[in-house]
């Protein structure tokens, strides 16, 4: 895999997840990616980024335009510091929630992108990377 | 503070909601429909989508909030002129919006509700029927 663009955005308070949202999309569309997958990745990414805030405090985003074999697609990460996850494969299913949210966050966001991965260590943070390719299903 | 502005028409609300929603400025939202519906007695409240490109789990919610206390209220909740591929991946994401009418744009929404009213007043005249 080749990285044909990398930046850093910082997420502290609600108002820069706009900002984030809105620069997933120039890059997005940037690379061609159909409006419905552009969709799908600004969810996905909307619904880790309010779990960063509301879980880890706060922290870093990449935003990446990458390639694979050609096809360039858009790989995402978002780093926090917070008190992790303890139990990953408990917080991946459906209507799980420690909040008072839906449960639909992590297995929602797997669901709408392409490549999905997640390391979690209690007391160190949580890292999540997602890709989304530019035609991928 | 930034707000979303509520317009008044007859009996119902009108709400479009045309910049992208943080979190924060979605509860509030939340909170001033219900606290309208209240004030001005209104049997409807219509929510355009049509200017908001992603619908996540906490809009979601916030939506079937507002339908399902609208409800409590007396009033029905028509959110319309979703766009096709926030429908899509709504769905995707598992998210059924249930509870909340739905309608394709402004017209047909509001058609909608004018209809929910009728139904109404005609329960209620039956109603008086009967006693008679």
């Amino acid at each position: 895999m080749i990285v044909l663009s990398k930046e850093k955005l910082p997420i502290q308070k609600e108002q820069d997840v706009i900002l984030f949202r809105n620069r997933i999309k120039e890059v997005a569309t940037k690379i061609g990616m159909s409006l419905v997958n552009q969709t799908k990745l600004m969810t996905a990414a909307s619904e880790l980024v309010r779990n960063m805030l509301r879980y880890g405090g706060g922290g870093i985003t990449h935003i990446e335009v990458v390639s694979r074999n050609s096809i360039p697609g858009v790989r995402l990460s978002f780093i926090d510091q917070g008190p992790g996850i303890a139990d990953i494969s408990l917080a991946m299913k459906d209507g799980y929630s420690t909040g008072k949210s839906l449960g639909l966050g992590l297995p929602g966001a797997k669901r709408l992108v392409n490549e999905f991965d997640i390391k979690s260590e209690p007391g160190k943070g949580t890292t999540i990377t997602i890709i989304r390719w530019k035609n991928g299903l | 503070m930034d707000r979303i502005p509520i317009l008044k028409m007859g009996p119902f609300l009108l709400v479009t909601i045309q910049v992208d929603l943080y979190d924060r400025l979605a509860l509030t939202l939340e909170n001033d429909l219900i606290n309208m519906v209240s004030k001005t007695e209104a049997k409807g409240v219509l929510i355009d989508i049509s200017a908001v490109s992603i619908v996540d789990s906490f809009m979601g919610r916030i939506l079937g909030n507002i339908a399902s206390m609208s409800k409590i209220m007396d009033a029905a909740t028509v959110v319309v002129g979703m766009q096709p591929a926030v429908a899509i991946t709504l769905v995707e994401l598992g998210l059924t919006l249930s509870g909340v009418h739905t309608a394709l744009d402004v017209e047909q929404g509001m058609e909608l509700l004018r209809t929910k009213i009728g139904q109404q007043d005609a329960d209620e005249e039956g109603l008086y029927d009967s006693f008679i």
